[in-house]
């Protein structure tokens, strides 16, 4: 039998009313490779930060081979033996010092050391833990000089000099080529040998094939399934990571108007699937597929931040090649990015200059604002989304995630469309704010298209007319929100099981 | 089921502690406005001359050309940027107009215009750097600094330029400052008293004033603030930020050879020398004004009073005969204790 090496028990965090996670029970054995699987926002991160020391739990208890763990900051976490390799590799070496400087850092850190480097020595020890790891490299070299496999090499090497009991690899491959990625895993063999607990996060299917005992997946701030044994079921996996809870509001299809965008024999990618898409007034349509799937970049081409290798797009009967963004606006097709605190929230601002930023042409005249009009949108927008705030000059930063949301969409329906992009705008949103976002998605639907861009199923369920799912760049199932068989379309997100090619290189 | 919310919302703020914030709001806000007027009454009763029509147009006078440039690096600020060549632009432009009007023997028109047009230059050429090359702000304008110090002294091969003097190829100048030229640094206006107000707190009132219309009133000042705060959110909402970039760094070299121009005008030569202390006071007044009003952020009315402010303690500290050396003290005091009111005790921004 395995040695637990970590146990989790009830584990429980939130910001603010933002429940991350619910409840977590988790153990980890030693000699063992768990692979996490979660889509975004399902707690991974959070729960990889309580483990590593950079938040502490609200609830819940850990234990570290038996004795309680409650690290306050990640120095005590690694010090007692659990050890985290970043995603950002560079958040792991240094990449102006030499192997050998890099791989004894944490002993140069270290308070009560001599004054003076000892080079002879400090190599000499470098030497010895790069060879126990099979790092065959000159560890005089320069990081910045060496390939990125060679650098996640001694990140994880750095991360090994700390003697792990426990070390989490957090997406190590998605930097990776299949070559580069091997030799990490032949390394990972080696530990797995040694007694190390491994918990892996990683979308790429081929990396879980290859290395995973077992596989966890993480839905909304719980476990929602553990697969081990001798053929482990990724798709199994993969469904309860997309999961599906039944969602009581049901959708009422409403007669769809005429088309208003018009994608012909569309390639994302040199190597990719044409497809075709008609987008109809008066119709929501979801947009689902994994990390990679090519979603981001199919909005990217709406808006002119990136070209298809080919096809074209009718809007409203006219061709539309947009250059820019400012084209697009112009055009009528908004989007509402997904991230809001980097890629939305203007923290500067209150909430009326929040929501007038993208439309200030028309909140003036010859340049200059018409405060008046200004407000009246706001105040508009506020109470059309119930937004909860005292006055519309409430600074944006005092407001809940969900009503900070709810700003973020109404900028965007401030104004008549003819096509909205929405991309996760469920991201980061309390149930209440979600539903609300929702429904008014859906109200104001009549006169333009929408698409929204989400991760999970239950997302799609309950805002869109009309399913389309994305794999491999390109369209594979397109289902209307009626009696769907949610199976079908879960094995069709899951759908790149089915070929072992690479998931997306640039998976983040 | 909405109004229950907002009576919950209600709730959590106590008359109480609501109370006790805006007290303190209240001291961020007004404090340094407060402590401005607080320095007049002192030098007023403890300074002798210090409260009259004279010593206040001598303070606006010895900040406006500081103020200018401030207002310069306030746009800068803005965007979330930084001009370190605000100085030598001026200076550049100084020398400029004097090559012009004594070197090449042109009018006051021709001086003001080559002035204006070569801010404007300075200004692209530092925001095609800094938006195009990706050169970080401080760096850019940093390089320009230096490149525009060492060019300005290359007609004359660092001599400064007056009337009369021999140029590098044995010529003798013979052009003259044109009396237009000079009546922009020495006119003075009447106002009910003869010959009170000098041109160049006219022109920074003006250009303050117009400043502040454009940040505060346009789409185009606050598509700018936006992208001081928030770039990428700004660019995803159809703002061309680069364009607006570039634009600030050129409204901080136009109005850096305003400054520039005006020096000359004081001083009636092209003096290599002059112009040393631009760069740091005016960033300093620029920075100053993130305190008044407990702004927290660039603004353009702020920026014009923390020049007032410097100008004052140095013009009561001067009248109470403290010496000339404890000046950049006193300054840079001003400096650390007004970065102190923003970042500090305004630090109620960003806390989500």
């Amino acid at each position: 039998m395995l040695n637990t090496a970590v146990e989790l028990c009830e584990i429980t965090k939130a910001f603010g009313e933002n429940n991350v996670l619910r409840g977590i029970d988790l153990e980890l054995y030693a000699g063992q490779v768990t692979v996490l699987m979660g889509a975004n926002g399902a707690g991974k991160s959070t729960m990889v930060k309580i483990l590593c020391g950079v938040y502490n739990a609200n609830g819940g208890a850990i234990k570290l081979f038996g004795k309680q763990f409650n690290p306050a900051t990640p120095a005590e976490a690694i010090k007692a033996g659990v050890v985290t390799v970043h995603q950002s590799i560079n958040d792991g070496v240094i990449p102006d010092l030499d192997i050998a400087s890099n791989l004894i850092l944490d002993n140069l850190a270290r308070p009560g050391g001599s004054f003076f480097l000892n080079q002879r020595k400090n190599r000499a020890e470098a030497q010895k833990i790069a060879e126990t790891m099979g790092l065959d490299v000159d560890v005089t070299q320069l990081v910045n000089e060496l390939h990125l496999a060679d650098r996640q090499l001694v990140a994880i090497a750095r991360a090994m000099a700390h003697k792990p009991k426990l070390l989490i690899l957090d997406e190590p491959t998605s930097s990776l080529s299949a070559v580069e990625a091997d030799r990490l895993f032949e390394l990972l063999d080696r530990l797995r040998e040694s007694g190390v607990a491994i918990l892996y996060i990683s979308h790429r299917m081929s990396d879980i094939r290859r290395i995973a005992d077992r596989i966890i997946s993480m839905r909304d701030g719980k476990i929602s399934g553990t697969f081990e044994g001798a053929s482990l079921d990724y798709e199994g996996a993969v469904k309860a990571m997309l999961g599906h809870s039944m969602t009581d509001n049901k959708i009422d299809i409403p007669e769809k108007g005429e088309a208003i965008v018009a994608i012909k024999n569309m390639k994302i990618r040199s190597d990719s699937t044409p497809f075709s898409l008609d987008l109809h007034a008066n119709e929501v349509v979801a947009i689902t597929g994994l990390v990679g799937s090519g979603k981001t970049e199919f909005a990217n081409i709406l808006f002119g931040i990136e070209k298809p290798f080919s096809g074209n797009i009718v809007l409203d009967g006219k061709p539309y090649q947009p250059k820019s963004l400012r084209q697009a606006i112009d055009a009528g097709v908004f989007l509402c990015p997904k991230d809001r605190a980097s890629n939305a929230v203007v923290q500067d601002f209150d909430i009326t200059k929040n929501i007038s930023i993208p439309f200030l042409n028309r909140h003036s005249n010859f340049s200059f604002l018409n405060f008046a009009s200004e407000h009246k949108t706001a105040n508009q927008t506020i109470s059309d989304l119930g937004i909860i705030c005292q006055r519309n000059s409430d600074e944006i930063g005092s407001l809940s995630g969900g009503n900070q949301q709810k700003v973020m969409i109404g900028r965007w329906l401030a104004q008549a469309s003819n096509l909205l992009v929405l991309d996760e705008p469920f991201q980061g949103v309390d149930i209440k704010a979600r539903r609300d976002i929702g429904k008014k998605i859906r109200q104001t639907a009549s006169k333009r298209a929408t698409l929204v861009l989400v991760a999970e199923i239950d997302e799609a369920l309950e805002i869109a007319d009309r399913i389309i799912v994305m794999t491999d760049h390109t369209i594979v199932g397109d289902y209307q929100n009626k009696n769907i068989d949610i199976g079908q379309v879960l094995s069709k997100v899951a759908g790149q099981l089915s070929q072992s090619t690479e998931l997306s290189a640039h998976a983040t | 089921m909405q109004p229950e919310v907002k009576t919950n919302e209600l709730k959590k703020h106590s008359p109480q502690t609501k109370r006790k914030r805006t007290l303190a709001e209240l001291a961020i806000r007004y404090g340094f406005l407060l402590l401005m007027v607080g320095l007049i009454i002192f030098f007023s009763l403890t300074a002798e001359g210090f409260a009259s029509p004279f010593s206040a147009v001598f303070i606006f006078q010895s900040v406006a050309i500081t103020g200018i440039l401030a207002l310069g690096v306030t746009a800068t600020l803005v965007v979330d940027g930084f001009d370190l060549s605000i100085g030598s632009t001026a200076t550049s432009a100084l020398m400029l107009s004097a090559y012009v009007m004594v070197v090449l023997e042109m009018n006051a028109f021709v001086a003001v215009i080559a002035c204006l047009i070569m801010g404007a230059f300075v200004g692209l050429i530092n925001g095609l750097l800094i938006v195009k090359m990706k050169v970080p702000d401080l760096l850019a304008t940093l390089g320009m600094m230096f490149l525009l110090i060492g060019l300005q002294r290359i007609p004359t091969e660092g001599r400064s330029i007056s009337t009369g003097m021999t140029m590098p190829d044995g010529r003798v100048t013979e052009g003259v400052f044109s009396p237009a030229f000079l009546a922009l640094g020495r006119h003075r206006f009447d106002f009910f008293i003869d010959n009170l107000i000098p041109v160049s707190v006219i022109v920074l009132l003006v250009i303050g004033f117009l400043v502040w219309v454009f940040m505060e009133l346009t789409r185009h000042g606050r598509l700018m603030y936006a992208i001081g705060s928030n770039q990428r959110a700004a660019e995803l909402a159809g703002a061309n930020v680069k364009r607006y970039k570039i634009l600030a760094y050129m409204i901080s070299g136009v109005l850096a050879s305003v400054g520039g121009i005006l020096l000359a005008a004081r001083l009636g030569r092209g003096d290599i020398a002059s112009g040393n202390n631009l760069l740091l006071d005016s960033v300093a007044a620029a920075l100053i004004g993130f305190a008044v009003l407990g702004a927290a952020k660039p603004n353009a009315f702020g920026t014009v009073i923390g020049a007032l402010f410097i100008g004052i303690l140095l013009q009561g500290l001067t009248m109470m005969n403290a010496p000339y050396y404890t000046q950049d003290f006193v300054k840079g005091a001003v400096l650390v204790i007004a970065l102190v009111f923003t970042f500090a005790l305004s630090r109620r921004k960003g806390t989500h």
